[in-house]
C-alpha cells in the first residue's frame, strides 16, 4: 500500500517537474505579474497593461524575425539600424497631399527587404559569420540613416500615417493589432509550413539538412529577408508613433529583441525556439521595466536588471535542455 | 591461475529521468585477463563503465578495487586509482600534437611551469616505438587518419600505466590490419598483469581476444562465462533474450538490368577513375581499408562534392547531379557514415527527423504542413522498423545508437528512393538491431530497390553482398562475385597487393 503511494507520488513529482520545465517562462511571467501587483497597485490597471503591451510591441515584432534567425544558429545585429532607415524612408513618402498611405508602407518594407537580403546573401552565399555580416549592416545602415535624413528628424505626416502608430481601434492601440498580425504570421510560418521545418532543420544540424536535400541557401535568404522586413515594420510604426523619422531611432533595439528571444527559450546553439516563447520573453522584459517605472526606480537600474535577467535566462535554458 | 578479482562492481543501480539505466548490475574482473562486456545498445554497458571511470556517480551499489571499497567523484580520481578509459568517441585536441595530446594535463614541467618540450617528445617517441605505432610525436592530431587517431588514444591509455584499462569499441574506426596490432598490444599488457575490460559488438573480436564475457540486458546482469565455454549463438541469446537466427540472412532476390553506371569518376586527391555498375535488386558491397575513398565516391555521386571528371548514368541516361536535391530527384538516398554528425537532427523529435527529407510529401494548400498525415505516417514507420521510443515526439538524442540508425533509415525510406546508399549502416550498433537492419536491406531488394553498402566489417560485406567492389587508396582494385569471395581475396585487393 505504502509502496503504491510512494510510486505514484514520485510519478507525480516527475510530471510536475516536466511541466515546470516546459512552461517555465510562463510561470516566471505569472510570478512577476503577481510580484508587481503586490508592489504597486497601479500595475493591474487596464491602462497600464495596455501600456506594457504597447511598449514591447516594437521589440517583439523585431523579435519574431530574430527568433527565426537564431534558430538557424545565426544572429542579427542590424535590426536597430534598419528600423531607423525604414522609418526615415517611409517618412519621406508620408507628407500630406503627396502619396496614398500604401506608398510609405511599401517603401519602408522595401528597405527592410533590401537590408535583410544583403545580410542573407553574405551569410548564405559568401558564408560570412552572421555576427560579422549583420554587424557591418548595423554600422553602415546607421550611417545611411544620417545621410538620408540630413542628420535631422523628418516630420509632417498625413493623419493616416500618424494613425498607424498613435491611433486606436476598438479601444486598443493599432500597434497591438500589427503585433498580433505579425505574431500570427510568424507563428504559422515557423510551425505549420515547410519553410518552418527547414529552418529548424538547418539549426538542428546544418550538415544533415544539406544531406537531406534541403536548400539551405534559399531558406537562409528567406530568414534574413523576413527579419529585415519585420524590422522595417517596427521602423514604420516607430516613426508614426514619434511623428518623426529619426536617424537615432531604434538604437539598442536589436539587443532587446535578442534578449526577448533568448529569455523566451530560443537557444543560441540553434534548432530550438518559438514565436510564443519570444512574446513571453518580451513580456517578461516589459513587465519588469514597467514595474520598475511604477516604483520610480532609476532607469539605470533597469538597465542593470535587463543584463542580469538575460544571463539568468540562458543559465535556466541550459539546465532545461540538458 | 589468479582467483583474485582486481575489480568487483556489485549491485550497481543508476537512474536518469524517466529511465532506469542500471538495475543491480555488476561485473567481476580478474587480473591479467581480457574481460568482454556485452549487451545490446541501451543494456547499460556504457553507463556502468562511466561510473567506473568517474564520469557519473552510481545511485547505489559497491565498487571494490583490490579488496577495498572505493568511489570516484571525477575522472581524475578514477585515473589516480589506476583505471584508464578509452572512449568510443575520439576525444583528442585536433590542432595539438600527438605528444601534447598523450600527456595532456601531466606534461613534464620545470619548477617554473615551463613545459619541457624535448622530454615530452622523447617520452612519446619511446611509448610509440614500444607499441610499434608508426607516428611521429610532433604530428598534429588533425593530420592523422582516424585509424591512427584511435591508436594514439589507445597509446594514451596505456601510458597511464594503469592496472585496468577500459576499451569502449576500440576497433570502431580501424580496420583488420590495425586490429591485429591492437591484439598484440593487449596481449603484452595482460602478460604484465593488466586487466582489460573490452566493450565491443563484434563477436569475432570477443572470441579472438577475450577470456571471459559478462552480458548485460536491459540494465541487469545476465551472466558471466569463459569464452571457451560459449558459442556465438549463446552470447547472442544472452544479449537478446531470445534465439536469433543467422546473423546475415541473405535473401535471394531477382537481379535485373543495370540501373546505375559510374564511368571514370575522379575527384582531386580523393579517388581516380572509379567505374562500376549497379543492377536492379542487387546489394553491391564496397570493401576496403580506412581511407580507401569509398565514402568520398558516394558523397560525390550524391552531389555533396563536385567531381573533376567522369559520368554517371541512370537507366542508361546521363545525369548531372550537383546537389543532394538533384540526387534525390534521381532516386538516390544516402545514409551517411556518421549519423550524429551528418545524419540526424539530435535536438529534434523522432517525427521531425523522419520527415526531414520528404517535406514536400506533406504539403497542403501550397505551403502548409499536414500535421495529421505526418503523425500517422511516422507512427507507421515506428512500427515498421520497430523503433524503440516511448513516442515519436521523443528527442532523437535520447535514443540508443541502433534506434537512431533506424530513424535515419526511416527518413530515407520515406523518400521512396530506388538506389539506397548505406555507409557503414551497422557501425556501433548492437546485434539485435544489426540483424533487423540486414533483414530490412533484404526486403528492400526484394521489392526491386537497389542497395550500395559500404562496410569495413568483412563478414558483413561477404554475407550481405551479391557483388563486392574493393577499393584501395582511391582506386577500384577488384570486383568480386559473392561465390568467389574469400576474406583473403578481398583483403589482398584492399591492401593493394592485388589489382585487376
Amino acid at each position: 500500500m505504502a509502496q503504491a503511494t510512494a510510486k505514484s507520488s514520485s510519478d507525480l513529482n516527475k510530471t510536475i517537474l516536466t511541466i515546470l520545465n516546459k512552461y517555465s517562462i510562463y510561470f516566471i511571467l505569472a510570478l512577476l505579474v503577481i510580484i508587481m501587483t503586490f508592489l504597486s497597485p497601479a500595475f493591474l490597471k487596464p491602462m497600464n497593461l495596455i501600456n506594457i503591451v504597447r511598449q514591447i510591441t516594437l521589440i517583439a515584432i523585431v523579435g519574431f524575425g530574430v527568433t527565426m534567425i537564431i534558430i538557424t544558429t545565426g544572429i542579427d545585429l542590424s535590426s536597430g539600424s534598419v528600423i531607423a532607415v525604414a522609418g526615415i524612408v517611409a517618412s519621406h513618402f508620408a507628407h500630406p497631399d503627396e502619396y496614398p498611405l500604401i506608398v510609405p508602407i511599401l517603401m519602408g518594407l522595401l528597405v527592410g527587404l533590401i537590408a535583410g537580403s544583403i545580410n542573407g546573401f553574405f551569410v548564405a552565399f559568401i558564408k560570412l559569420p552572421a555576427f560579422i555580416a549583420t554587424l557591418g549592416m548595423m554600422l553602415s545602415f546607421r550611417g545611411v540613416a544620417y545621410i538620408l535624413s540630413g542628420g535631422h528628424p523628418i516630420t509632417n505626416f498625413t493623419s493616416e500615417f500618424d494613425f498607424i502608430g498613435s491611433g486606436r481601434w476598438l479601444g486598443l492601440p493599432v500597434m497591438i493589432y500589427v503585433l498580433l498580425g505579425a505574431g500570427v504570421l510568424s507563428y504559422i510560418i515557423l510551425r505549420h509550413t515547410k519553410t518552418g521545418k527547414c529552418i529548424y532543420a538547418i539549426g538542428g544540424n546544418q550538415q544533415a539538412a544539406v544531406v537531406s536535400g534541403i536548400n539551405v541557401k534559399k531558406n537562409l535568404m528567406f530568414v534574413y529577408s523576413y527579419a529585415g522586413m519585420m524590422s522595417a515594420v517596427s521602423g514604420i510604426l516607430l516613426a508614426s508613433r514619434l511623428s518623426s523619422g529619426q536617424p537615432t531611432a531604434g538604437l539598442t533595439y536589436e539587443m532587446d529583441a535578442i534578449s526577448g528571444a533568448v529569455i523566451g527559450g530560443t537557444s543560441l546553439a540553434g534548432g530550438i525556439g518559438s514565436i510564443q516563447g519570444t512574446i513571453i520573453g518580451a513580456l517578461i522584459i516589459g513587465v519588469l521595466n514597467n514595474g520598475m517605472d511604477l516604483m520610480h526606480i532609476n532607469a539605470y537600474y533597469q538597465q542593470v536588471t535587463k543584463g542580469v535577467i538575460i544571463v539568468l535566462a540562458v543559465i535556466l535554458d541550459r539546465a532545461r535542455n540538458k | 591461475m589468479q582467483d583474485q578479482y582486481i575489480l568487483e562492481m556489485v549491485d550497481i543501480s543508476k537512474s536518469f529521468p524517466g529511465v532506469k539505466a542500471l538495475d543491480k548490475a555488476g561485473i567481476k574482473v580478474r587480473k591479467g585477463t581480457v574481460h568482454a562486456l556485452m549487451g545490446e545498445n541501451g543494456a547499460g554497458k556504457s553507463t556502468l563503465m562511466k561510473i567506473l571511470g568517474g564520469l557519473q556517480p552510481a545511485d547505489s551499489g559497491k565498487i571494490i578495487l583490490n579488496g577495498k571499497e572505493v568511489s570516484f567523484a571525477s575522472p581524475r580520481e578514477s585515473l589516480d586509482h589506476k583505471i584508464a578509459m578509452i572512449h568510443q568517441e575520439l576525444t583528442s585536441i585536433p590542432h595539438m600534437t600527438v605528444a601534447e595530446n598523450i600527456y595532456l594535463g601531466r606534461e613534464p614541467i620545470t619548477a617554473n611551469f615551463w613545459v619541457k618540450e624535448k622530454e615530452l617528445n622523447d617520452r612519446t617517441e619511446k611509448l610509440l616505438s614500444e607499441l610499434e605505432i608508426k607516428v611521429s610525436p610532433k604530428q598534429k592530431m588533425v593530420d592523422l587518419s582516424i585509424a591512427q587517431m584511435q591508436l594514439i588514444e589507445i597509446a594514451k591509455a596505456i601510458s597511464y600505466e594503469s592496472e585496468i584499462i577500459i576499451m569502449d569499441e576500440p576497433t570502431s574506426a580501424i580496420t583488420e590490419r590495425e586490429v591485429e596490432h591492437l591484439y598484440k598490444m593487449i596481449r603484452s599488457l595482460t602478460a604484465k598483469g593488466v586487466a582489460i575490460i573490452y566493450i565491443s559488438h563484434k563477436l569475432n573480436e570477443i572470441f579472438d581476444i577475450a577470456d571471459e564475457v559478462t552480458v548485460l540486458r536491459d540494465g541487469q546482469y545476465v551472466d558471466n562465462k569463459s569464452t571457451k565455454d560459449l558459442t556465438r549463438k549463446d552470447i547472442v541469446t544472452m544479449m537478446v533474450g531470445r534465439e536469433l537466427n543467422q546473423l546475415f540472412p541473405k535473401v535471394e532476390a531477382d537481379i535485373g538490368e543495370t540501373i546505375l553506371e559510374v564511368k571514370n569518376l575522379s575527384r582531386e586527391g580523393k579517388f581516380k577513375n572509379v567505374s562500376f555498375e549497379l543492377k536492379k535488386g542487387e546489394i553491391l558491397g564496397f570493401a576496403g581499408l580506412m581511407g580507401a575513398g569509398r565514402t568520398e565516391v558516394m558523397e560525390t555521386i550524391f552531389g555533396l562534392y563536385p567531381a573533376q571528371s567522369g559520368e554517371v548514368f541512370i537507366k542508361g541516361e546521363k545525369v548531372n547531379i550537383k546537389t543532394p536535391a538533384d540526387a534525390k530527384k534521381h532516386g538516390f538516398a544516402l545514409i551517411t557514415e556518421d549519423r550524429k554528425l551528418t545524419g540526424l537532427f539530435l535536438p529534434h523529435s523522432v517525427k521531425d527527423n523522419i520527415i526531414a527529407a520528404s517535406l514536400d510529401k506533406f504539403i497542403v494548400a501550397g505551403i502548409f504542413m499536414n500535421e495529421k498525415n505526418i503523425n500517422g505516417i511516422c507512427e507507421d514507420q515506428k512500427k515498421l522498423l520497430r523503433i524503440k521510443t516511448p513516442t515519436i515526439e521523443q528527442k532523437v538524442k535520447n535514443l540508443s545508437g541502433g534506434n537512431q540508425q533506424k530513424v535515419l533509415l526511416s527518413k530515407w525510406l520515406l523518400t521512396d528512393a530506388d538506389i539506397i546508399i548505406l555507409d557503414e549502416p551497422t557501425r556501433g550498433i548492437d546485434v539485435g538491431a544489426k540483424s533487423e537492419i540486414h533483414a530490412l536491406m533484404g526486403e528492400l531488394v526484394k521489392t526491386g530497390k537497389s542497395v550500395i553498402m559500404i562496410s569495413s566489417e568483412l563478414p558483413e560485406v561477404m554475407g550481405m553482398s551479391d557483388r563486392i567492389i574493393v577499393m584501395h587508396e582511391g582506386k577500384v582494385t577488384g570486383i568480386v562475385n559473392r561465390k568467389e569471395a574469400t576474406q583473403d581475396l578481398i583483403m589482398s585487393f584492399a591492401t593493394g597487393i592485388q589489382s585487376t
